[in-house]
């Protein structure tokens, strides 16, 4: 499958204009639809519908937003970008290949024995991973404490992190909610994938979150409601939520689960499973089209 | 080699904890701590003052706490994550597993007043599990020192070493032991006393009781060498192979009877060297009582390991 280029351009692409600069995420969010899902297909396991309604969310991020280098990982001033939601590791293992911090065939082993492309990121095996995560509630927290550090240092990097809406019912989430509008950490964002969908039915049927935008702002939280799916809406919101601001920022982001797919889009079942050949050739079409 | 003779008087761990952390802190920014709404507990009030910006208070949070402190860890930060045992392992053990242990992030978690200080409070406010727990958990350094000097030294050597460890600071009042060998290093165990009949592995509170024991067991005739284990993981295994040479192991801690360091210890001779051994700690949840009752109650004393000792050679001898 061919790859645009190996590594992201950064300034260049961000002295562009907005709608320049979205056409570069989504010919790169374009390309690890397709090859997230060949994963997928080749490993016989993944999450394809919250790969899918979190790919322009994630290629904003490593495509366009973030100030990372591929070369020095663990460079104390890099913006962090923390996969809250690490199921979705079809959608960061593409990205993070495509933004260069391993070579795109590494993808191929996605889920096979002894890879580094384990079933959830982990920082010991892969470079560009924060920290390992997995079991939901976990991601988040560890986010506020790298906003924390920056804090304390008057640091300039961002802190950028992924939930996703279903993971909202862990406990730990509100406890670290509480605590970074509580120390009013400005240089953290979370981004919540608001699919509606866990794992068994709607968010809403299991245990409701609304009115969620009004949880974050009681939190202490900033709260901009984008189309998760629309890269000019959500370069917009980055854009403005890594500007001055005296509170954390939060942007839920309205997705589709498995958006892309018609048979997988707003379908519980699809929150992990793996098309057969007829259906991954129907996905490829449409997705082509 | 550093000779430390032994104090008079008895001494709260904590004070040293907190000392050697703000020493710490003098000399490297990246020293932070983190704690659940304890800094009283902790004793933190004059690190908080000495370093506002330096003390993360989360409130009455233990999963945001772990959380978080590997976060600040991320951050380049060095932070010790204090709470009381009891909570800071079981309320957040999936933090410590995957965020501290499975992540290999630098923090430092404090199990303060661990196992029965808070005796007459009840099983809820004991840490006799935390050792057991945590010894599941891969890459997760275990510390529990014994005296002030022990635990000054713990703090340093943790904050040198790049990775997650847990260490128990103790409140409960013990005293500065005499060493010949005044050096500590994570997982190297210290042979306090020599003795050929019988070997007492024993770690944090109950290593001043041991070495009385052995004193007794002297007047009777009895040679028990006495080991401060107080790296429980890595262990020194060759330090048990050592103490199973006798022939005979008496093991003894503040914690559970079972999974935790005389676990450990019969893993380890199960394996290498089957040797035969009493376990002393508490069989279970413990009721109500001072800690003091409670330890003598359930032979975590002098004379409970010296009865031990003698049941044990008994069996050796038939």
């Amino acid at each position: 499958m061919a790859h645009p280029e190996q590594l992201r351009p950064s300034a260049d692409v961000r002295a562009n204009s907005l709608e320049m600069r979205a056409t570069n995420v989504r010919k790169r969010a374009s390309w690890m639809r397709r090859r997230l899902l060949g994963m997928i297909v080749d490993a016989g396991q993944g999450h394809p519908g919250g790969d899918l309604s979190a790919t322009e969310i994630i290629a904003s991020l490593y495509f366009d937003v973030l100030r990372i280098d591929p070369a020095a990982p663990r460079a104390p001033g890099r913006d962090r970008f923390v996969m809250s939601k690490g199921h979705c590791t079809g959608a960061l293992y593409s990205a993070l290949a495509g933004a260069g911090f391993f070579a795109e065939d590494e993808l191929d082993t996605y889920l096979k024995p002894l890879s580094r492309l384990n079933g959830h990121p982990n920082r010991t095996y892969l470079p560009g991973v924060e920290t390992n995560t997995g079991p939901l509630g976990h991601g988040f927290p560890v986010s506020v404490g790298i906003a924390v550090a920056g804090q304390i240092d008057g640091a300039d990097y961002r802190v950028f992190v992924l939930t996703g809406d279903g993971e909202l019912q862990e406990g730990s989430m509100w406890e670290a909610a509480m605590f970074a509008g509580h120390r009013a950490l400005s240089n953290l964002t979370v981004i919540v994938d608001r699919n509606r969908l866990q794992q068994g039915a709607g968010t809403e049927e299991t245990n409701g979150l609304e009115p969620l935008a009004d949880k974050w702002r009681a939190f202490g939280w900033d709260v901009a409601e984008v189309d998760g799916h629309d890269v000019m809406a959500l370069l917009a919101a980055f854009d403005d939520a890594t500007g001055p601001r005296s509170r954390p920022r939060c942007i839920i982001a309205n997705t589709i689960k498995g958006k892309g797919v018609s048979f997988m889009e707003n379908q519980a079942g699809w929150h992990h499973g793996v098309p057969n050949a007829e259906q991954y050739a129907q996905a490829l079409a449409e997705m082509s089209a | 080699m550093n000779a430390i003779a032994a104090s008079a008087g008895l001494f709260d761990c904590r004070d040293t904890y907190v000392r050697a952390v703000q020493e710490l802190a003098e000399t490297d920014p990246r020293i932070v701590a983190v704690v659940n709404d304890s800094v009283g507990s902790s004793k933190l009030g004059k690190f908080r003052d000495l370093f506002p910006d330096r003390l993360v208070n989360v409130g009455i949070a233990e999963q945001n706490m772990v959380g978080v402190g590997a976060g600040l860890a991320n951050g380049g930060k060095i932070p010790f994550v204090s709470g009381a045992g009891c909570f800071l392992t079981a309320r957040a053990m999936e933090q410590i597993k995957v965020d501290c242990a499975y992540s290999h992030a630098n923090v430092k978690l404090c199990g303060i007043s661990s196992g029965v200080a808070y005796g007459e409070l009840g099983a809820t406010h004991h840490s006799i599990e935390d050792i057991a727990w945590l010894r599941a958990i891969d890459k997760l350094t275990i510390i529990v020192p014994a005296d002030p000097w022990q635990t000054a030294e713990a703090i340093k050597a943790a904050a040198a070493y790049d990775g997650p460890v847990y260490i128990r600071i103790s409140r409960m009042p013990v005293p500065e032991l005499a060493r010949t060998d005044a050096t500590f290093a994570i997982g190297k165990a210290e042979t306090l006393r020599e003795g050929g009949d019988l070997a007492i592995i024993a770690n944090g509170t109950l290593v001043h009781h041991a070495l009385a024991a052995a004193e007794a067991l002297a007047g009777e005739g009895i040679a028990a060498r006495v080991v401060n284990m107080a790296t429980v993981a890595p262990i020194d295994e060759v330090a048990i192979a050592d103490a199973a040479a006798t022939g005979a192991i008496v093991t003894a801690e503040e914690g559970l009877a079972h999974g935790g360091l005389g676990g450990a210890v019969a893993e380890y001779c199960a394996r290498n060297a089957p040797t035969r051994m009493r376990m002393i700690g508490f069989p279970g949840f413990a009721p109500t009582g001072s800690a003091d009752w409670l330890m003598n109650h359930f032979g975590l004393s002098a004379t409970g390991i010296a009865d031990a000792a003698r049941e044990l050679l008994g069996l050796k001898a038939a």
